[in-house]
């Protein structure tokens, strides 16, 4: 038996002796749970945001004319007369406080509506190719159910938080993928050739750096035309945050290809009469690589960030386009904090997926660098 | 001392010139020009515009010169203090922001004091008390504040303040207070109102100071001569306060550099929130307006007191830490 474990021990011992460099990041990332935890959520995140149309309950632009301002539903177990049942809800009757004039709701309590999960509703026609009916959960026919309530014009909230996803989830990847080019790009020539072109890449990264990002963006972002459809709109406001957020990258990847410039391996390359181009891609870029992917994960929260603050202020995207920024400005002012506060449930969305990108990266950082220590 | 301030002085000039020349770009950036909107707004009011008109306004504003031209122009009136007139409030732009920088920047500095005062005992609680229940607590906490969009934490305060606190909500001053002399009960009133803008400002920055200082006071807890002050019976709170925490705080002092820009950001959404009077609702109105003589200047004004922000920090930083050397 002792035998065994003992082969055993050598056995895993020397996989990790011959693991690839990546597979040691992955071996050393999987430690940090809350990391896992968060890659977990962000996977579900964007799956959901894909699939919006099945998972969530309504289409989006679905509105309930008899259900303005729906507070977050009650869900019973117990009915009228006391006995259990599996949850249900009642269907709701719209009435209107005699003295504030606002609408308030009623349970019709003499039918119950299970929630189930599958059910049929409202077709949809997914990505455009797959019509269904199917969606994750709801009630029967003749009931709604509004797990996070509704807005002014009767329209689900959390179906738009679902919806808003695709918008805000996709804008910090899209993103930061134009950031990771410029880093890519500006980083290594700024470190492996010094000189002149360093001295004024790091200057306009200064520059960039220490000018306040918000008002940039703002300025920016207003001069995108009004009369531009959503998607070009869209993809405006992806490359003005992404402009404006590369530097810190790219310093950072300046920094890691000064110190491998002067590492053997390099060396050993440049004797063996490796090109500028080869040194840079084949041997400088991919050794930068996990630390970049890394400071690229932490960098998302901040853009997600931007397009809801631009969002809310009105200078970046617009409804009939649904971001979490455009959701949220439906809560700008007091009296609907204070009235409705269910409409700053997207909020939670906003906060759930930064947080989750900040541990993320956090545990990609411990991991880049599997060799120290 | 003196010489490296004025190095840093003269490393100070081109980054300004960069930073003006992306004002400009953000000024020329719309499509058309001010002419164009203005032409427009003319025929939508049926009168008849002939081309000779518009050369003449184009030309008035000088408009008709080529890019170059009108930056060099635009520079040279800037630096002689000149700003411009904004086209949609009619006024001049230097008084306009005249008046409501310094509200700005007001708030901009009391919440970088507020996050020190805060991440200060925070940091250096989680280092010492590592992996305790409060090192977690705040750890979470600072994360939540890192994670909540600005505007979001401000409604919700604008909101505690109104149903629980009794304080009139938005704005620096209650009514009755707003054009009166300065007086102790006007400051009375002013703090009532600014601890909100201060407290959504600052808790975006804390997180982060929180996490630096704790990591640096680990580094430095970990040393031989902390050990060897423990030897020799040095108490432990003043063991920490005596050198640790000396080389800790360095990050604090030039925090400043990177948290000036991300306050002012703040700054500005708050203020739109809470209505403050500060420059950032003006900006957001003149972006939306397109009146980028007032925007241009905002952001030309904005960056440059980061950039002495940024080299104030770095001095202050080579005095207390006679390690850095002025190279």
């Amino acid at each position: 038996m002792a035998d065994s474990t003992g082969i055993l021990a050598y056995e895993v011992e020397r996989s990790v002796f011959t693991a690839s460099q990546w597979r040691l990041v992955w071996l050393t990332f999987v430690r940090h749970k809350l990391a896992v935890a968060s890659a977990v959520f962000l996977i579900l995140g964007y799956l959901s945001s894909a699939f919006a149309d099945f998972v969530a309950p309504y289409p989006t632009d679905f509105r309930n004319d008899d259900a303005p301002f729906v507070p977050p539903m009650r869900v019973h177990l117990r009915d009228t007369d006391g006995r259990f049942h599996r949850p249900f809800v009642y269907a709701l009757e719209l009435e209107r406080d005699p003295v504030t004039l606002r609408p308030r709701f009623r349970e019709v309590t003499d039918r119950r509506y299970p929630i189930r999960f599958l059910v049929q509703g409202a077709e949809y026609e997914m990505w455009g190719l797959i019509r269904s009916r199917l969606h994750l959960f709801g009630v029967d026919e003749g009931a709604y159910y509004y797990l996070l309530g509704t807005d002014k014009q009767g329209r689900d909230i959390l179906t738009r938080t679902v919806f808003a996803g695709r918008i805000s989830l996709t804008i910090g990847l899209l993103g930061v993928t134009i950031s990771f080019v410029l880093a890519i790009v500006f980083g290594s020539i700024s470190g492996y050739f010094g000189g002149v072109p360093d001295m004024v890449i790091q200057r306009i990264i200064e520059v960039l750096t220490s000018l306040p990002q918000l008002p940039l963006w703002m300025a920016l972002a207003a001069a995108i035309p009004i009369n531009w459809p959503i998607e070009r709109v869209f993809f405006a406001i992806t490359v003005i945050l992404s402009l404006i957020s590369w530097p810190g990258l790219a310093r950072e990847v300046r920094g890691k290809v000064l110190a491998l410039r002067e590492t053997d391996y390099v060396t050993a390359a440049r004797i063996d009469n490796a090109g500028t181009p080869r040194l840079l891609f084949q041997y400088l870029v991919p050794g930068v690589l996990s630390h970049l992917i890394a400071s690229l994960t932490l960098a998302i929260p901040n853009m997600i960030l931007g397009e809801t603050a631009l969002s809310f202020l009105g200078v970046g995207l617009r409804a009939p386009a649904i971001s979490w920024g455009v959701l949220l400005q439906q809560a700008q002012n007091i009296q609907t904090v204070a009235l409705s506060p269910w409409l700053m449930t997207p909020v939670f969305a906003v906060i759930l997926v930064i947080l989750a990108f900040n541990f993320v990266g956090d545990g990609l950082r411990d991991a880049a660098d599997p060799y120290k220590s | 001392m003196g010489a490296y301030i004025a190095r840093r002085v003269m490393i100070m000039l081109p980054t300004l010139v960069l930073i003006s020349i992306l004002a400009f770009l953000v000024i020329e950036l719309p499509p058309g020009d001010y002419v164009t909107s203005y032409v427009q707004t003319l025929m939508t009011a049926g009168r008849q515009v002939d081309d000779a008109l518009i050369e003449n306004i184009r030309h008035a504003y000088g408009l008709d010169r080529p890019v170059t031209v009108r930056y060099f122009l635009w520079i040279s009136r800037l630096v002689r203090g000149d700003f411009g007139f904004s086209l949609f409030f009619k006024a001049s732009v230097g008084e306009m922001l005249a008046l409501r920088l310094p509200m700005t920047f007001l708030i901009t500095l009391l919440s970088l004091a507020f996050s020190w005062v805060v991440a200060f005992p925070i940091g250096v609680y989680s280092a010492v008390r590592q992996y305790s229940f409060g090192d977690y607590f705040w750890t979470v906490l600072g994360f939540l504040g890192l994670a909540t969009p600005n505007f979001l934490l401000a409604l919700v305060l604008m909101f505690v303040a109104a149903r629980y606190l009794n304080t009139s909500v938005g704005g620096l001053f209650s009514p009755e207070f707003e054009s009166a002399v300065f007086s102790l009960g006007k400051l009375w009133d002013f703090l009532k109102h600014v601890w909100v803008p201060m407290v959504v400002v600052g808790t975006a920055g804390t997180a982060s100071l929180i996490r630096i200082l704790r990591a640096n006071l680990l580094d430095e807890l970990k040393k031989p001569y902390v050990e060897m002050q423990r030897a020799k019976g040095v108490p432990e709170g003043r063991l920490i306060i005596r050198y640790p925490l000396r080389i800790a705080v360095n990050p604090f002092i030039s925090s400043i550099g990177w948290i000036l820009p991300q306050f002012v950001s703040g700054t500005v959404i708050t203020a739109v929130v809470l209505n403050l009077p500060t420059a950032g609702p003006l900006f957001l109105q003149a972006v939306r307006a397109q009146d980028m003589p007032l925007a241009g200047a905002f952001i030309m004004l904005t960056g440059f007191m980061t950039i002495v922000g940024m080299l104030v920090s770095d001095i202050v930083l080579a005095i207390v830490d006679p390690r850095i050397r002025y190279g």
